[in-house]
């Protein structure tokens, strides 16, 4: 110990820290949700290349290169002196995907972003959070110009379980943002309340 | 100074590993969670004590002098310490791990992956995210 007892602050509780990721395709809105909401920063990781992206990365020539970095949005709302919330932007390309299951881990649940001109692009990220039973609901970010259409069409199309949230959002407004986030929570509180009740 | 075979526009020569000496793994069992809270253990104090020394008998380095500043009001979590230093996770994670073992910071951990929040603690979010 290198100060005394008395220079310590006072002992407060540390925070509880929890997370939610935004997930989905390349250029649908990902990082715009998280700044929407909250004050948005850049993470890098360095990872091993071996677990990154053999197939993908040709490093013949470059032998001494092992690591490759990437990048990351991730945002901080403080919800009060007792609880923050972090969210994550998920890397969207699919030779990132050993970075997902590190973030899945322990997240409350996920927000999957879809445009509706390319709804393939969300299909990956359902997979995922479906195949390890991670709470998500689907945000639909209405871009300028695309066609609207009803959250039960949207569904279908995805091809969702009835339970699943489809809420339409516009990433840019922060109280849209936040719906989408309140949808995720508000399905992890059901799912939690459902599996207590099938326990008792 | 002498002057180098390099200046300034060769950009950083120092690479991020380098604070680490290349150590790219923390000591600890367990990796660090993004969102492992860190709590800087000295004080209200703006200096840090001279004598402090890592367990390999090293000095601090300006990055965990930094770590230590950040962290000393308030937590900052994993994530939260890599992007205010603008360095990889993996290297801000050794940092941690030195100040850990030395007894300069505390870790408070996120609930166990297996375990699901309390309802009550999620009502809390919604309500919290409602109030933004």
């Amino acid at each position: 110990m290198v100060s005394g007892p008395s220079d310590i602050a006072p002992a407060v509780a540390d925070p509880l820290a929890l997370k939610i990721l935004v997930a989905g395709g390349f250029g649908v809105g990902k990082t715009t949700l998280v700044g929407a909401v909250s004050e948005i920063r850049s993470l890098q990781t360095e990872e091993r290349l071996t677990e990154a992206g053999r197939p993908v990365d040709d490093t013949s020539g470059v032998a001494a290169k092992r690591t490759t970095t990437v990048a990351m949005d991730f945002g901080r709302i403080t919800i009060s002196d007792a609880l923050v919330l972090y969210l994550f932007g998920t890397p969207g390309q699919e030779r990132f995907w050993f970075l997902w299951d590190e973030l899945a881990q322990g997240a409350i649940g996920a927000v999957v972003l879809a445009d509706t001109r390319r709804l393939a692009d969300s299909f990956a990220a359902i997979d995922f959070f479906e195949s390890r039973g991670l709470p998500f609901a689907v945000g639909v970010n209405c871009f300028d110009g695309a066609t609207r259409y009803p959250p039960d069409a949207v569904r279908a199309a995805l091809d969702l379980d009835p339970d699943i949230p489809v809420v339409l959002c516009d990433a840019r407004v922060r109280e849209s943002a936040r719906e989408a986030l309140v949808a995720v929570v508000e399905h992890a509180l059901r799912r939690s309340a459902e599996a207590r009740t099938a326990v008792t | 100074m002498t002057p180098g075979w390099f200046d300034e526009d060769a950009g950083p020569v120092v690479r991020p590993y380098a604070m680490t000496r290349g150590r790219t793994r923390a000591s600890g069992e367990e990796r660090l969670d993004l969102i492992a809270l860190v709590t800087a253990l000295i004080g209200g104090a703006e200096e840090l004590p001279a004598d402090v020394a890592l367990p390999g008998g090293q000095g601090l380095a300006p990055e965990h002098a930094e770590i230590l500043y950040r962290c000393r009001r308030a937590s900052e979590s994993v994530a939260e310490l890599a992007t205010g230093l603008d360095l990889p996770v993996g290297v801000v994670r050794v940092l941690i791990s030195d100040l850990l073992e030395t007894g300069l910071v505390r870790i408070s951990r996120p609930i166990p992956a297996a375990q699901l929040p309390d309802e009550n603690i999620l009502r809390e979010v919604i309500d919290g995210l409602r109030a933004l």
